[in-house]
């Protein structure tokens, strides 16, 4: 099958290689080298990178600004974007500031309510919702027009991406909504930190029966525990996190100080069971703070060298 | 309805101080409906007032008149000949009394005596809960009679984001996912595959981001 865009991660998951990308958080601040120094750590374990955007509405150096600084050190940035903060004018102008720069990749993404973070007061936009902007880029791509009609000169060329969280209620909706993705133009998905393997797989089945995962690339989420405490914390805080009992008393099961080996163990284990998971194209390992741990999460998992395309 | 809530006395106290011969005036609609600024609640205020006055030595003359409506004309008009013996209206209605009484009496400062919240529904008594932001374009036929505009705490057409939990929105345990209820009202119709037709992005321009709004209906204009 012929790639449409010149992405990297396209190219990779076309050639029916098991795709790795990873995400890095950028800084409450406006220090760049807070963003290459994540990246280094992991640029030759990862196919690409995802930055994320205000992550939880907290006011972060923006995702815009951090890709364009991966991809001066030449590293494949994939550009998160939500709809929380901007208007149908921002995003479209954005998507061609990604596009200016080469920015080969793009998440499509509501956005955590802003009630989250640090500017509870402030309005939030919510013009279009992330299915919409997944048109929106697919419109500007194939098209070559604005979503207003007019033509773009030099259109962006960007493969298209979009979360799915297989653990979110109601449960019914979960393979219908991932559908509907598809029908709006995603090209590939990468999903919310799996730890209930049972739930994930059935989900996998329902879009299996549906034959959703030959239309788009489904990326498994996965982010590894320090600890027990934080195990705890994303089974009961987290909202749409879906963490089973036993994992948690597993991590509690050790003491202090391997708790964080074991966390790891876990999540070279799920990346283990999903390679046989029919439909699973590759593994967005979000490691929240801890870069440093993804190339071992890499290399225990048989996912390295990565393939050169 | 339009739902309102009692301002803190000591905002009203605030805004109140400066003036020595009050009308405290109280609309007979939606603000009576949801316990806010009609009869009842003027006469609340009322004492509350002149308590709070009398303690501070200050005379200061409060008067009470519940009018049936604020947002007509005819209503208004009935304070013609007796405004003058005030010198500022604090007005129970919602926003939208407070600024056509204002509109009418031009010299007379009228300050609000409510937050105007939302419109909405009596849930039940002391409860009330949000419909409607108005967006002036109904498309609950196609959310099965729930309105993602209002319901939604991200607005979204396409269903719910990956925060909804047990039924609940991510902001709060105590707000319904709009999406849940869509969901679930669909279900019952059994027009679940509705649910997988992209809604198209939204015009709007017939919302607040399109400007101040009005409606002109020439039929029936007099």
């Amino acid at each position: 099958m012929k790639t449409k865009t010149p992405s990297k991660l396209e190219k990779i998951l076309n050639a029916g290689h098991l795709a790795v990308t990873s995400e890095c958080g950028p800084p409450r601040g406006s220090d760049p080298e807070a963003i290459t120094q994540k990246a280094e750590l992991i640029k030759d374990h990862v196919d690409a990178i995802n930055i994320t955007d205000n992550q939880t509405s907290v006011v972060r150096l923006s995702s815009l600004a951090s890709c364009i600084h991966l991809k001066l050190m030449g590293v494949e940035p994939i550009l998160q974007m939500v709809v929380r903060d901007r208007n149908r004018i921002a995003l479209q102008s954005d998507i061609l500031g990604a596009a200016s720069f080469d920015i080969h990749n793009i998440l499509c993404l509501s956005g955590d309510h802003q009630q989250f973070g640090d500017s509870a007061q402030g309005q939030n936009v919510f013009d279009i919702d992330s299915m919409q902007l997944i048109q929106t880029v697919r419109h500007m791509r194939d098209e070559g027009k604005f979503l207003g009609g007019d033509d773009i000169k030099r259109p962006p060329n960007m493969f298209v991406g979009a979360a799915a969280n297989p653990f979110a209620d109601p449960f019914e909706i979960r393979t219908p909504r991932l559908a509907k993705k598809i029908e709006a133009g995603v090209e590939f998905i990468q999903t919310q930190c799996i730890y209930n393997l049972d739930k994930f797989e059935l989900w996998m089945q329902q879009a299996h029966d549906r034959g959703l995962h030959e239309k788009a690339y489904i990326m498994a989420g996965v982010t590894p525990f320090k600890s027990a405490g934080m195990a705890k914390y994303m089974k009961n805080r987290v909202p749409g996190m879906d963490v089973p009992d036993d994992m948690v008393k597993r991590m509690a099961g050790v003491p202090k100080e391997k708790q964080a080996e074991e966390g790891i163990n876990i999540c070279v284990e799920t990346i283990e069971r999903l390679k046989e998971c029919e439909g699973v194209s590759g593994f967005h390992i979000m490691a929240i703070e801890w870069e440093e741990k993804v190339p071992g999460i890499v290399e225990r998992s048989g996912l390295y060298p990565r393939p050169k395309v | 309805m339009i739902v309102a809530k009692r301002k803190p006395i000591e905002e009203i106290i605030e805004e109140a101080q400066a003036y020595e011969k009050i009308l405290l005036l109280g609309c007979n609609e939606c603000v009576t409906v949801c316990e806010a600024g009609g009869k009842k609640e003027v006469a609340v205020l009322a004492s509350a007032l002149r308590m709070h006055f009398m303690n501070q030595g200050k005379d200061v003359k409060i008067d009470e008149i519940t009018l049936e409506r604020q947002c007509d004309h005819e209503y208004l008009e009935e304070l013609r000949n007796r405004i003058d013996q005030y010198d500022a209206v604090i007005s129970l209605a919602c926003g939208v009394g407070v600024q056509f009484m204002a509109e009418k009496y031009m010299s007379m400062p009228v300050l609000p005596g409510v937050d105007t919240c939302f419109m909405g529904v009596t849930e039940e008594r002391g409860v009330w809960s949000e419909r409607c932001q108005g967006c002036g374009s109904c498309m609950l036929a196609k959310t099965a009679g729930i309105c993602p505009v209002s319901r939604c705490a991200k607005r979204l057409f396409n269903g719910p984001c990956g925060g909804s939990t047990d039924g609940h929105c991510e902001i709060d345990k105590d707000v319904i996912c709009g999406w849940q209820l869509i969901v679930d009202r669909l279900t019952k119709l059994d027009k679940m595959d509705d649910y997988e037709v992209l809604m198209p992005i939204k015009d709007w321009s017939t919302e607040r981001a399109g400007g101040p709004r009005k409606v002109v209906r020439e039929d029936v204009m007099q």
